[in-house]
């Protein structure tokens, strides 16, 4: 480690020394913990905090106690504060003006149902800290609660909606009481087990379809383009949700358990409690996602909840920047619209996606857009 | 004065090895104990029993008539007991704000709906909890950077923020597993001055510690471990001067 980390505002004299410690960029580049920071440009992050100040930082030490004469310039702000997630939001709104065929909507309808996977599980995984291999678990209940209430009882999807809730949280709290007990490893394997098993219980019960599924679920929206908007809006509200979460009390005990469970504990939080709470709001996310894939696909069959997505969905969290907000929306919207992108080379596809993901991991292993922990004053 | 925490006859065994074999002491409302001994004496298993990181085998500890025994460390934390650690345990790469607003946690009074609609009780509590990070910081005299991640602060400082986050519980009785190991000369003069100030506060300090100065310069009562044994309980001069204290652990050392 060659130097205190920065805090010297963006943008600051061009004397600032400039470090190339890579642990300390990785605590000082990347920002913003506000809102839907969808498809915001990653590099523009990196290439505006990336300051590192040795020297002239202990100077003013007395100073930056309580960051007297630092106002945050433009640029950090415009990454710490909404705007980001405002601006993505803009960008996801204004989406189908540029391309409406029913492929590209459906392709960016999907990526929506993604993003809200990815922060759910960015509750349990960064923020948290727990290894959950079978977040699809989740997933399929919500999509087979709204889609069999839906198609047996002849329900509108809405209605569906708080039984939904009410199964998720249930199955957040079947699946997480028992296992939370493990430490890591041992919570990955177990939950990996869970995932296979819902999977394999909707494949074999009649009520669910047997492998063939559920067909005809009724959609939430008159036309794909109004679903699309419904999505994101209902998409863009989850993520709020998930920052949010992690900016208050809870959210804080949840990273302090991640950091170190012993000394949580020791400032009077209840971890299991908290690791159960980050489960069942895990849990409720990927429902509510469930019920938006029903509704986009109309039909949904064992295939859809393989391990393979929760490993996707993994992988956008880790991608992106585990426990960063924007930093998972982006990398939701990497992992799902990047096979898209590569589909004119047909074969190549798949193994050009696995390529480019192993590239972005070896140069920027702490995510995209990584989680800040330093504080703006 | 009226007794806070009273240990009495605890016993800890690790399978055949008896850590802590018959332990009895008390400490009252504003008092500073020390606990002393040679390393493996007992010492952090004790703090680890009453702490509720350990099930004591036999024994009672009693937190203002409460039993504390059974209970785990997060409800032994809203009883009115913070702790630090031996080799420190801060919150790495969270920022040095965040280590202390952990102690605040038991105060806080917001819930989920709250933050998630950011209510005005949430902006309030957040508010708060950030005046009082502020607080104890100030308190503990930290120096360094209060907004970058406390990894990166120096080793002194850490010791300064593991203190401020356990005061920011705002404890009846705060345990301090070697304060002073690491700290040079000069910052064990702020320690001793720092543990003054937290025992003005009104709370009731008992003190793990292998500096002999700071321990006789501010300890109200000593008590002396040896093998999971007590073989001491007194004013420091007292024990300083007990033949079995001299023998067992201050060896020929007497002035140390």
């Amino acid at each position: 480690m060659t130097g205190v980390p920065d805090t010297t505002p963006e943008g600051a004299p061009e004397d600032t020394v400039r470090s190339t410690a890579a642990d300390t960029a990785e605590s000082t580049d990347g920002s913003a913990t506000a809102g839907v920071a969808r498809a915001a440009a990653p590099n523009e992050a990196t290439g505006e905090t990336a300051n590192e100040a040795p020297g002239p930082a202990r100077k003013t030490a007395e100073v930056r106690r309580r960051g007297a004469g630092r106002p945050p310039t433009r640029a950090s702000r415009l990454l710490q504060n909404r705007w980001a997630g405002l601006a993505g939001l803009l960008l996801a709104l204004l989406a189908p003006f540029v391309d409406a065929t029913p492929y590209a909507l459906s392709v960016m309808t999907s990526a929506a149902i993604f993003v809200m996977l990815a922060a759910g599980l960015n509750i349990v995984v960064g923020y948290c800290g727990l290894l959950d291999l079978g977040y699809v678990a989740f997933f399929a209940v919500g999509a087979y609660t709204s889609g069999v209430l839906a198609t047996r009882l002849d329900l509108p999807l809405v209605a569906t909606v708080p039984v939904v809730i009410v199964v998720t949280v249930v199955a957040g709290v079947v699946i997480g009481a028992p296992t939370l007990r493990l430490r890591s490893d041992y919570l990955a394997i177990v939950t990996l087990g869970f995932g296979e098993i819902i999977r394999i219980t909707a494949n074999n019960l009649d009520v669910t379809g047997g492998p063939s599924g559920i067909y005809g679920i009724p959609g939430l929206a008159g036309s794909p383009v109004a679903f699309y908007y419904l999505t994101v809006v209902v998409v863009a509200l989850a993520v709020l949700g998930a920052a949010r979460l992690g900016r208050s009390r809870i959210g804080r005990a949840w990273r302090f358990v991640r950091e170190d469970e012993d000394a949580a504990e020791a400032m009077g939080v209840h971890t299991y409690r908290v690791k159960l709470a980050a489960y069942i709001a895990g849990a409720v996310w990927g429902g509510l996602a469930g019920v938006l894939f029903a509704a986009h696909l109309s039909a949904i069959s064992p295939g859809s909840f393989t391990f393979l997505q929760s490993a996707l969905v993994l992988m956008a969290v880790v991608l992106g920047g585990m426990g960063s907000v924007p930093g998972v929306v982006i990398g939701a919207i990497v992992i799902s619209i990047l096979p898209e992108i590569l589909r004119d080379l047909a074969d190549y596809r798949f193994f050009l996606f696995g390529v480019l993901l192993i590239a972005v991991m070896l140069l920027r292993p702490q995510g995209l857009w990584p989680a800040r922990s330093k504080e703006v004053p | 004065m009226t007794t806070l925490l009273s240990v009495s006859d605890l016993r800890l065994s690790f399978g055949g090895l008896l850590a802590i074999d018959g332990l009895t002491f008390s400490v009252n409302e504003a008092e500073v104990v020390s606990v002393i001994g040679p390393n493996g004496a007992g010492k952090t298993s004790a703090f680890n029993c009453v702490t509720g990181f350990y099930r004591p085998t036999a024994g009672q500890i009693m937190l203002r008539g409460r039993s504390l025994r059974g209970l785990r460390p997060s409800a032994v934390a809203a009883l009115g007991v913070a702790r630090t650690f031996q080799n420190l345990r801060l919150f790495g790469e969270l920022s040095v704000l965040d280590n202390v607003r952990a102690g605040a946690h038991l105060w806080l009074r917001q819930n989920v709906l709250d933050a998630l609609l950011h209510t005005p009780r949430y902006r309030r509590s957040e508010r708060e909890c950030t005046e009082q990070a502020h607080h104890w910081l100030d308190f503990v005299g930290l120096r360094g950077d209060r907004y970058g991640e406390a990894r990166h602060l120096p080793y002194g400082e850490q010791r300064r923020v593991e203190i401020a986050r356990a005061l920011a519980r705002r404890p009846d009785l705060l345990l301090l597993d070697e304060p002073a190991a690491g700290l040079n000369h000069g910052e064990k003069t702020e320690l001793l001055d720092l543990i003054r100030r937290i025992q003005a506060l009104g709370v009731a300090i008992v003190l793990i510690e292998h500096d002999m100065g700071l321990v006789m310069e501010v300890s109200e009562r000593v008590v002396v471990l040896n093998f999971g044994k007590e073989i001491a309980d007194g004013r420091p001069e007292d024990v300083r001067r007990d033949p079995a204290v001299i023998e067992a652990y201050l060896g020929s050392d007497t002035h140390a």
